[in-house]
C-alpha cells in the first residue's frame, strides 16, 4: 500500500485575478503533487483568460509539481467547445476531461484524467477511457468506498484513481445562475456578482440550517467533505491520489495537516482538531460510507 | 418553405393501460422501463414486466408505433449484471431502441446485441455536438436526448455539426440543473438518480401541520413551509424554498412544467426529429390527454409550418392536467438569460 499523492482540484469560486495568483504563488510552495487549473464553472468568468491560466501554469510548473488543465464541465456554445478545443491542443500540459466532449478531443492524441463528472461508474466505462488515453480517473464524490473498491478490482493496469478528499462537494449544475437569480439579474448582465462570496453564497433551510451553498451556475453542499481520518480504507483500495479543494482561506495549513497524515507525522484526530478552526463548515463524510451525502459517519 | 421532415412525437408510459393510451391518441414511440433501477424512473407499481412490454410491444406495433426500452442509470461494479440482463431482456423482446446513459452499458449493447438501435438518454449530459459524436463514433448511437438546458441556438448549432438525430423535451417535469450531473437528492436522501434511478424519493418526504405552517421534510432537511391555502407541492429538492441572505425564495426555480407547445415551428425548422413528452409517472388519463393534444399540434405544424397557431383549446385543457402548476418556456426561451 504505498502512500497517496496529493493533488489540489481547480478553483471552483470567481476570485479577483490578483487574488488567485497570490493564492497559487502560496500552492507552489506547499507540499502538493499536482495542481489543476482552469476555470471549470462559468464561462462568462474572466478575471484569468485561457491564456492567463496558460501563463500560470507554465509558472507553476517550475515548482516541479504536475500541472493538469481541467476543462469547463457544462458546454453550451460553440464559444465553450472553441475554448475546450484550446485547452485540448495546449501540447504543454496534461489536460482534465469534464466531459464526453473534450474526451472526443484527446481520444488517442494524448494521455488525459478522466474528470468526476464523466461518471464512471463500472470497469467497463473505466476501461473504456482507459483504452482512449485516461491514465487517471477522478471518482464521482457520490461512489462511496465499497462500491469504489468493486470498481477498483477491474481497474485497468497503468491507470490512477485519485478521490475527493477535501472541500465542499460539486453537486449539481444548471444552466442557470443562482448567484445571478439572487441578486434579480439576467445571466447575461450577472454584474459578476460571484466574485463577491469567496467561499460562495450559502443557503439555509428555512428554519437556518446551512444546507447548500450557490456558486453561480454550480450548487455545493455547505458542509465540507473531508475524508482525512478515512486513510485506511483509501489505502486498502488503493487509491493513489487525494484532491484538495480550494477554499478562500487556510488552504495552505489544510495542504500541510493531509501532508502530515499523509507522512505519519501526525495522527488523523489531532489533525481533525486543528482543521476545525480552518474549515467553512462542519464536516461530512456520508458519500464515502454509502450514505446521503451530507451525514457525518464515524471513521 | 419545402416540407419539413418527419418529426416523432415520443410519449411516456408508466404501465400497460398508459402505453395503450399513448398509441391510441397517437404516439410514434412509446417509451418505458423496467420495473427495478435500471431505469429514471424507479417508483413503486411502476413499469414493466417482460410480459407486459411484450405484450406493449405488440400492441405498439399493430399500430405502427414504436417502443423504446430506457435503460438510462449508471450500473455499478456490483450490480452490472442486472443491467446486462435488462439489455438483453430488451433486445430479445424486440424493442426498436434502448435509451441509455452509461458509456460501459453502451458498449456492452453495441459489442453484444447489434441490431439493437441505441439512442443517448439525457442522463448522458451530452449538451454539444463534440460529445454526442463521442457516442456515436463509438457506439453508433442514431439519436441524443438533449438535456433542459441548451437554448435554441445552441440546439440548432448541435443539430448542423452531428449525423445524430435530436430529440428534444416538448412538456412536463423539468429539470433545473444538467441530468447525470446533479447529485443534490443522493447528498440529501442517498438516493441518486445516477444509480437508484429516482430523485427526492418518497419515502424520505415527511409531512407534518406546525404552528409555522405545513412543513415538508426530505430526510429531515426542510425543503419548504407552506402557510394556510398556499398550495403545497411536492418536496423536490431544486424546486424547494430556501433562506439565502435573510430571503426566503425559491433559490433555484419557481415549481413550473415545460410547455414548449407555441415554439413547436421553431423546434421544427430546428431540425429536431422528435419531440419528447415527460412523465412515465403519470396516469394514463393523463398520457391520453396529452399525447391528443400534441399528435393535433405537431400534425398542424408539419401541415402548415408558417401558419401554424397554438390553439387556446390545447393551452387550457395542459393548464388543467398540470393541478394548478405554471408553465415555462425553460431553457429554450431563457427568460432569466
Amino acid at each position: 500500500m504505498s502512500t497517496p499523492r496529493l493533488s489540489l482540484g481547480p478553483l471552483q469560486y470567481y476570485w479577483p485575478r490578483a487574488r488567485v495568483t497570490a493564492f497559487y504563488e502560496q500552492m507552489a510552495q506547499v507540499p502538493l503533487d499536482v495542481i489543476y487549473l482552469g476555470e471549470t464553472v462559468c464561462a462568462r468568468r474572466h478575471e484569468l483568460r485561457a491564456a492567463d491560466w496558460l501563463a500560470l501554469a507554465d509558472d507553476l510548473a517550475s515548482s516541479g509539481k504536475q500541472i493538469v488543465l481541467s476543462t469547463q464541465v457544462l458546454l453550451e456554445s460553440e464559444a465553450d467547445v472553441k475554448a475546450l478545443r484550446q485547452l485540448a491542443d495546449n501540447g504543454r500540459y496534461l489536460v482534465e476531461a469534464n466531459d464526453m466532449g473534450a474526451v472526443r478531443l484527446l481520444q488517442r492524441r494524448t494521455s488525459f484524467v478522466a474528470g468526476a463528472s464523466l461518471n464512471v461508474f463500472n470497469g467497463e466505462s473505466l476501461r473504456l477511457l482507459a483504452g482512449l488515453g485516461a491514465m487517471r480517473w477522478v471518482v464521482a464524490p457520490e461512489i462511496g468506498a465499497e462500491r469504489l473498491a468493486a470498481i477498483q478490482t477491474e481497474r485497468p493496469a497503468g491507470v490512477q484513481t485519485e478521490v475527493f478528499a477535501y472541500g465542499r462537494l460539486p453537486l449539481a449544475y444548471s444552466a442557470r445562475c443562482f448567484t445571478a437569480r439572487h441578486f434579480k439579474l439576467q445571466k447575461d448582465v450577472c454584474e459578476f456578482r460571484c466574485i463577491g462570496f469567496e467561499d460562495g453564497l450559502r443557503l439555509r433551510t428555512r428554519e437556518g440550517d446551512p444546507f447548500l451553498v450557490l456558486n453561480g451556475i454550480q450548487t455545493q453542499s455547505d458542509r465540507v467533505q473531508n475524508l482525512i481520518d478515512e486513510l485506511p480504507s483509501i489505502q486498502k483500495i488503493g487509491v493513489d491520489m487525494l484532491r484538495l479543494t480550494p477554499q478562500a482561506r487556510h488552504m495552505c495549513q489544510i495542504v500541510h495537516l493531509y501532508r502530515g497524515v499523509l507522512d505519519g507525522a501526525i495522527c488523523a484526530s489531532q489533525a481533525l482538531i486543528e482543521m476545525r478552526e480552518l474549515m467553512p463548515a462542519e464536516r461530512c463524510n456520508g458519500f464515502w460510507h454509502g450514505k446521503p451525502g451530507l451525514l457525518q459517519q464515524a471513521a | 418553405m419545402i416540407n419539413p421532415q418527419k418529426v416523432e412525437l415520443v410519449c411516456p408510459a408508466g404501465s400497460l393501460p398508459a402505453l395503450r393510451a399513448a398509441v391510441d391518441n397517437g404516439a410514434d414511440c412509446v417509451y418505458v422501463g423496467f420495473r427495478d433501477q435500471t431505469n429514471a424512473r424507479n417508483f413503486a407499481g411502476l413499469n414493466f414486466d417482460d410480459r407486459a412490454l411484450s405484450e406493449g410491444i405488440r400492441y405498439a406495433h399493430a399500430a405502427a408505433a414504436q417502443v423504446f426500452v430506457a435503460l438510462n442509470t449508471y450500473p455499478q461494479s456490483a450490480n452490472w449484471p442486472k443491467w446486462t440482463r435488462a439489455v438483453d431482456r430488451a433486445a430479445d423482446l424486440g424493442v426498436d431502441a434502448a435509451i441509455m446513459a452509461d458509456p460501459g452499458l453502451m458498449a456492452y449493447a453495441a459489442r453484444t446485441h447489434r441490431q439493437l438501435r441505441l439512442h443517448l438518454s439525457v442522463q448522458g449530459s451530452a449538451t454539444n455536438h463534440e460529445a454526442i459524436n463521442f457516442y456515436h463514433e463509438h457506439f453508433d448511437i442514431r439519436r441524443a436526448v438533449l438535456p433542459r438546458v441548451l437554448a435554441m441556438p445552441q440546439i440548432r448549432h448541435v443539430i448542423a455539426h452531428t449525423p445524430v438525430q435530436i430529440e428534444v423535451f416538448g412538456f412536463g417535469g423539468l429539470c433545473v440543473m444538467v441530468e447525470g450531473r446533479c447529485a443534490l437528492s443522493a447528498y440529501a436522501t442517498g438516493v441518486s438518480p445516477n444509480s437508484d434511478g429516482a430523485c427526492s424519493p418518497a419515502k424520505a418526504v415527511r409531512w407534518e401541520q406546525t404552528s409555522r405552517g405545513m412543513e415538508v421534510r426530505l430526510n429531515n432537511v426542510l425543503i419548504d413551509r407552506f402557510a394556510q391555502g398556499e398550495r403545497a407541492g411536492y418536496p423536490t429538492l431544486c424546486k424547494g424554498r430556501f433562506d439565502v441572505d435573510e430571503k426566503s425564495y425559491y433559490a433555484f426555480e419557481e415549481p413550473a412544467s415545460l410547455n414548449a407547445l407555441e415554439l413547436l415551428p421553431e423546434l421544427v425548422r430546428t431540425g429536431v426529429r422528435a419531440i419528447k413528452i415527460e412523465g412515465r409517472q403519470r396516469s394514463p388519463a393523463y398520457v391520453a390527454e396529452v399525447t391528443r393534444i400534441w399528435r393535433q399540434a405537431l400534425d398542424g405544424c408539419l401541415a402548415d409550418l408558417d401558419g401554424f397557431q397554438v390553439q387556446s383549446a390545447w393551452m387550457s385543457a395542459l393548464s388543467r392536467l398540470s393541478e394548478g402548476h405554471s408553465y415555462t418556456l425553460g431553457a429554450y426561451d431563457r427568460p432569466w438569460k
